[in-house]
């Protein structure tokens, strides 16, 4: 049901993990619905994001989006981050299953959280940017 | 395909050998129409008789109250719906559980929209019906009351006897869904006062696509499947003989077996959840310790979601099954979690484990210590247990 890519990211996800005092995170998605997906961002004084890591709890489609997602981002500009959308990802992992869709919405959504934080805490305005809703069943 | 350890027998069985065997003359040899007139044909009518008492057998039915069907939803289906429409003079009330089988809940919701009221009983922490609310909900329109025998998913085993007992002191008619107490553990439809009872095949190592309805001698139901005079003009079609005698193999095996396989399996069962419990941290066992199918186990661990634990346990080579939103297709997880009161967030990182005959105390081992590893991991990843773990901290922290 998954391809291999995403098999592939789900089994050995590239930049699972914490980045101490990172420059934003954000959680998003619920436990309700069964996924929760944490984005860590260290971004450099030229706004480029050096390092990107991530915690899910999922299945394997949240898992493989949000590994997928990470290395998307990683040594973008803030704003090249934002044009990683939930379809990048799809594509990037060579698609999901229809029931999975919503997985990549959450790592799309999880990167916004993420910039999101990282804007307020230096207290400027990325351009497009809209503040990221925390549940991700709103979105769909 | 590479060997595999099967801990999914809830799902299905792997065919017995005998069976198969005892099926094969019916495909090629004894292919004849069991409707027909000739010798062929009448093999395979006595086939299917023999293979009638054998099934019948199992639960101390006679042979005549035995209706072959194509598997254990036909069977739900049958019954309910003929059960509440044979009776809508009296009443279009129904009573059956929150944990039923899909084939049954699916059914009564269906039976809603044609203008039948329906009781869900709840269930306590363990998945067992409450008998006083039981009680409480027969109306003078109640027509059926229909309770599974064992739970699929967590292998509660309902006290049948009693509700047996209640059903007919109110003069209702008791369907229970056998399809995973079938086999497994004695049921006896005289002393449990069960009027319909619905079972499978290939949950008992036979084959799949057969199934049958028992019906109580005296019990008035229309047919489901209209046509040809087969099964006592009650269920039409031609008879899948090979299936029907695989049927009445697998079940005079499962018969002569039970209470080894009873007292074998049960004893593996609590090996695994011991070793569980004691092994794996924030691991809750679902269902009651005692009153559960001999081969079931169903843990949940907290933090973790269950499709992904199941996807790690294939790539180990282990089957094994989950109540999670992503196995079902929907986002919420099992109605049966939900329902013993399982928060959402951790009825997700459910996992059923089904044993077999065929499953070791060696295979088990392995299989706990695979799945160390793999709840480790997963939890390694979550962003719950790290919270949680936070919190510990802080806690600690200030005291």
């Amino acid at each position: 049901m998954y391809s291999e890519k995403v098999m592939d990211h789900f089994k050995n996800p590239r930049n699972m993990g914490e980045i101490e005092n990172p420059q934003g995170v954000g959680t998003v998605g619920n436990a309700k619905c069964g996924d929760i997906m944490r984005m860590y961002l260290d971004i450099d004084e030229d706004g480029v994001i050096r390092e990107a890591k991530f915690k899910t709890f999922g299945c394997g489609a949240a898992i493989a989006t949000s590994s997928m997602a990470t290395e998307l981002v990683t040594g973008k500009t803030v704003k090249e981050a934002l044009l990683v959308t939930n379809r990048a990802v799809m594509e990037a992992l060579d698609g999901l299953p229809p029931a999975k869709v919503h997985c990549s919405l959450l790592a799309e959504e999880a990167i916004h959280a993420a910039l999101w934080d990282y804007a307020n805490r230096h207290g400027i305005v990325i351009e497009g940017l809209k503040e990221p809703v925390e549940d991700i069943e709103e979105l769909e | 395909m590479k060997p595999f350890l099967y801990l999914d027998n809830a799902a299905t069985t792997q065919m017995d050998p005998e069976v198969f065997e005892s099926m094969k003359p019916y495909f090629m040899e004894y292919y004849g129409n069991p409707s027909s007139i000739y010798q062929v044909a009448q093999e395979c009518r006595r086939a299917i008789e023999d293979a009638r008492q054998e099934v019948a057998a199992v639960i101390g039915a006679r042979p005549e109250e035995i209706y072959f069907t194509s598997g254990g939803s036909e069977s739900d289906n049958w019954a309910i719906q003929a059960a509440a429409q044979a009776n809508r003079k009296k009443g279009k009330h129904i009573i059956t559980s929150k944990i039923e089988h899909h084939a049954v809940l699916h059914t009564c919701a269906y039976l809603e929209t044609q203008g039948y009221e329906v009781t869900y009983l709840d269930v306590d922490e363990y998945g067992i019906v409450d008998l006083a609310q039981l009680r409480e909900s027969i109306r003078p329109d109640t027509v059926l009351i229909s309770v599974m025998a064992a739970n699929n998913e967590i292998g509660s085993i309902q006290p049948i006897a009693e509700i047996g007992k209640i059903a007919r002191e109110y003069g209702v008619l008791f369907h229970t869904d056998a399809v995973q107490a079938y086999g497994h553990i004695p049921l006896d439809v005289e002393a449990m006062q069960i009027d319909l009872l619905s079972a499978s095949a290939h949950k008992i190592h036979g084959p799949k696509g057969v199934g049958m309805l028992y019906i109580r001698k005296g019990v008035k139901l229309m047919p489901l499947m209209h046509g040809g005079a087969q099964e006592r003009r009650k269920r039409a079609g031609t008879h899948n003989v090979p299936g029907i005698v695989g049927f009445g193999a697998a079940a005079r095996r499962a018969q002569a077996g039970m209470q080894e396989a009873m007292e074998r399996q049960s004893r593996l069962r609590d090996y695994v959840i011991g070793r569980i419990e004691t092994e794996i941290p924030f691991a809750i066992l679902n269902g009651h310790r005692t009153k559960r199918l001999p081969n079931n186990a169903h843990i949940c661990f907290r933090f973790i979601e269950g499709e992904s634990m199941l996807i790690l346990l294939d790539e180990a080579g282990i089957c094994a099954s989950s109540g999670s939103a992503c196995t079902s297709g929907s986002l919420d997880p099992s109605h049966v979690l939900l329902a013993i009161g399982r928060p959402h967030e951790i009825a997700h990182g459910s996992l059923r484990l089904t044993l077999s005959d065929a499953v070791t105390k060696e295979d088990l081992d392995g299989a706990v210590e695979a799945l160390k590893g793999i709840v480790a991991r997963l939890r390694d990843m979550s962003p719950l247990y790290e919270d949680y773990l936070k919190k510990q901290q802080e806690d600690a922290y200030v005291q």
